[in-house]
């Protein structure tokens, strides 16, 4: 399969959606050392796996679902408990707009 | 190492009256406060919490009600399990000030039987390290107890270090992602045991990749750290991946007759010649003693496993930690700009390099138009990879091959390695780890003053094999 490039706009796009503002001095970094790896972990490409499934988990498991009970759980005040934002019993985040 | 009495033994006289928990506790409390400030195995030392629990449960003894596999062992935990109060923070600034409101399921096991939590160990941030260097921003690394200038091994370094070190009865809960228990049990001398994936609950673990996160014990002794698996083994139904299984009596058949012994020519390969060697050695006598020893290769594990596990468990990882941007718990700034440029803000304080690069890796292998090409192709050799070792236990009980290919590296050596470099350090845990098989580390020579360690894997479930192969290791010196 076709590989992308890996350059400056890409990784300040992967940043981007990492939400992580990269420095100059980081990006001077990790670029070279991502081509490097993307470009080892590029070997898999000699496996041919085209009638393999995927391992999603190292094994088969059945989807457990727990009775639909109304149980205990935290109240308004311990959920809050460990945040600085705050306000009326809510939690108070940034803009959205 | 030093050597400490068991904790079958400290038990028993614990339950005889022969043995104060408070003084005990005294003792490794000040042991590890002492100890801290050089080699910071500890990123929290639960002083006030150890010493009310130890009188509460010297107090029990007296009127009878306190019994328990546990009662009174101090239990160290890696920080990134969760502790009702206590500061859990994974090793990263970005959890500073989180106090968990409940205890992790093994937590609960491990008090239930009498443990006595005495603090969170220090460990490579969110686990992403093989050599407990990559801790997070404004945390210190741990450092070797047998030498300060070499590393503990990651990621549960703190566990491994500070189990080495003390001179008192004491076990440690641990985590392996792809390696992380068996690496530092092995630069450290200790015995260390990783479960087969999902034996333990992760309920309560602050995750690496859900995947292949596995909740395990280091200890002094293989039965110790057995020992500690067994209580803290078992079905949850708050971890969904929670296996309907449980450890018990590990290790309890002894003879080594008709006991099947692969050695994994492959990743004898990648490792130093003295390491070989002392591995060999212990094989060799295993088969002195009446195991049937033959040769494994596993070609697809040895060259496709590091860039498997890699893309599989930084995927995992760059989701895993999106849910840290600064509003509901942890490091928290001034509510400032719209949300994307706030969480953008918090977390790029709060992650030190290594997260940030393996959130990058990971982000990136799960891009649209990449995801094919790299996560899911992962995913796919992954199941080539499971198919091999699942054909190699058809004719071997347990597979065995160096833990780690070099002793405990200085940090001037680790300085210098890439982090691809690093990576690949990875080599002999990754495999077993990527399949989900339980695995042991235990010492079997030194090499420059420094422990070798043998890994032990066997088929999923199959602990009891696992434990039975490590304790005859054990008991060859």
């Amino acid at each position: 399969m076709a590989k992308p490039k890996v350059d400056k706009k890409l990784l300040l796009k992967v940043s981007t959606n990492a939400r992580l503002n990269l420095t100059g001095k980081e990006v001077d970094e990790f670029l070279p050392q991502l081509q490097e790896i993307l470009k080892a972990f590029g070997k898999l490409d000699e496996i041919d796996v085209k009638d393999e499934k995927p391992s999603f988990q190292p094994l088969s498991l059945e989807n457990v679902a727990r009775k639909d009970l109304v149980e205990k759980c935290l109240s308004q005040e311990e959920a809050l408990k460990n945040t600085k934002n705050k306000k009326d019993g809510y939690f108070m985040g940034p803009k959205v707009t | 190492m030093k050597k400490a009495q068991s904790i079958t033994e400290f038990v028993k006289e614990v339950k005889r009256g022969s043995i104060s928990i408070v003084e005990h506790t005294e003792k490794i409390i000040e042991e590890a406060e002492k100890s801290n400030s050089q080699f910071h195995h500890f990123n929290l030392i639960a002083k006030k919490s150890a010493l009310l629990q130890a009188k509460e449960i010297d107090a029990g003894i007296k009127t009878g009600q306190h019994k328990g596999k546990l009662l009174g062992v101090p239990i160290s935990v890696k920080d990134c399990i969760c502790v009702k109060d206590f500061e859990s923070r994974a090793g990263s600034k970005i959890l500073s000030g989180y106090l968990p409101l409940f205890d992790a399921t093994v937590i609960a096991k491990a008090k239930k039987e009498g443990a006595i939590i005495i603090g969170k160990t220090a460990q490579d941030e969110f686990g992403f390290g093989t050599f407990s260097n990559n801790v997070g921003v404004d945390f210190e690394k741990p450092l070797n107890p047998l030498n300060p200038k070499r590393c503990c091994g990651g990621s549960s370094g703190g566990s491994a270090g500070f189990t080495s070190l003390t001179s008192l009865t004491h076990a440690s809960i641990g985590q392996s992602t792809g390696g992380s228990i068996a690496a530092p049990a092995s630069f450290c001398g200790v015995a260390g045991l990783t479960p087969t994936y999902g034996l333990v609950s992760r309920f309560g673990l602050i995750d690496y990749a859900n995947s292949l996160d596995k909740i395990g014990t280091i200890g002094k002794t293989i039965s110790d750290a057995a020992l500690l698996l067994e209580v803290i083994s078992g079905y949850d139904m708050n971890d969904s991946t929670s296996l309907k299984a449980e450890a018990q009596n590990l290790g309890n058949v002894k003879h080594l007759n008709d006991f099947r012994i692969g050695v994994v020519k492959e990743f004898f390969k990648g490792c130093e010649e003295k390491v070989q060697k002392e591995c060999m050695n212990a094989i060799n006598k295993l088969e002195e003693e009446g195991a049937t020893v033959e040769e494994i290769s596993l070609p697809l594990n040895a060259k496709y496993g590091i860039a498997a596990y890699y893309l599989a468990s930084t995927t995992e990882a760059s989701t895993n930690l999106a849910r840290f941007c600064g509003m509901r718990y942890g490091l928290h700034d001034k509510l400032e700009g719209d949300f994307n440029e706030y969480f953008s803000k918090v977390r790029s304080q709060g992650f030190g390099i290594e997260a940030k690069r393996r959130i990058l890796l990971g982000t990136f292998a799960r891009m649209s138009g990449f995801r094919d090409a790299y996560y899911l192709k992962a995913m796919k050799v992954r199941t080539k990879l499971i198919k091999e070792f699942r054909q190699a236990f058809e004719t071997v009980d347990v597979l065995v091959n160096p833990t780690m290919p070099i002793i405990a590296p200085t940090f001037g050596e680790i300085k210098k390695l890439s982090p691809l470099e690093q990576y690949a350090m990875d080599l002999c845990t990754v495999p077993a780890n990527l399949a989900g098989l339980p695995h042991a580390s235990v010492k079997v020579g030194e090499h420059k003053g420094m422990p070798v360690g043998l890994m032990i894997t066997a088929d999923h479930l199959q602990e009891n094999k696992m434990v039975q192969a490590a304790k005859a290791v054990e008991e060859l010196k």
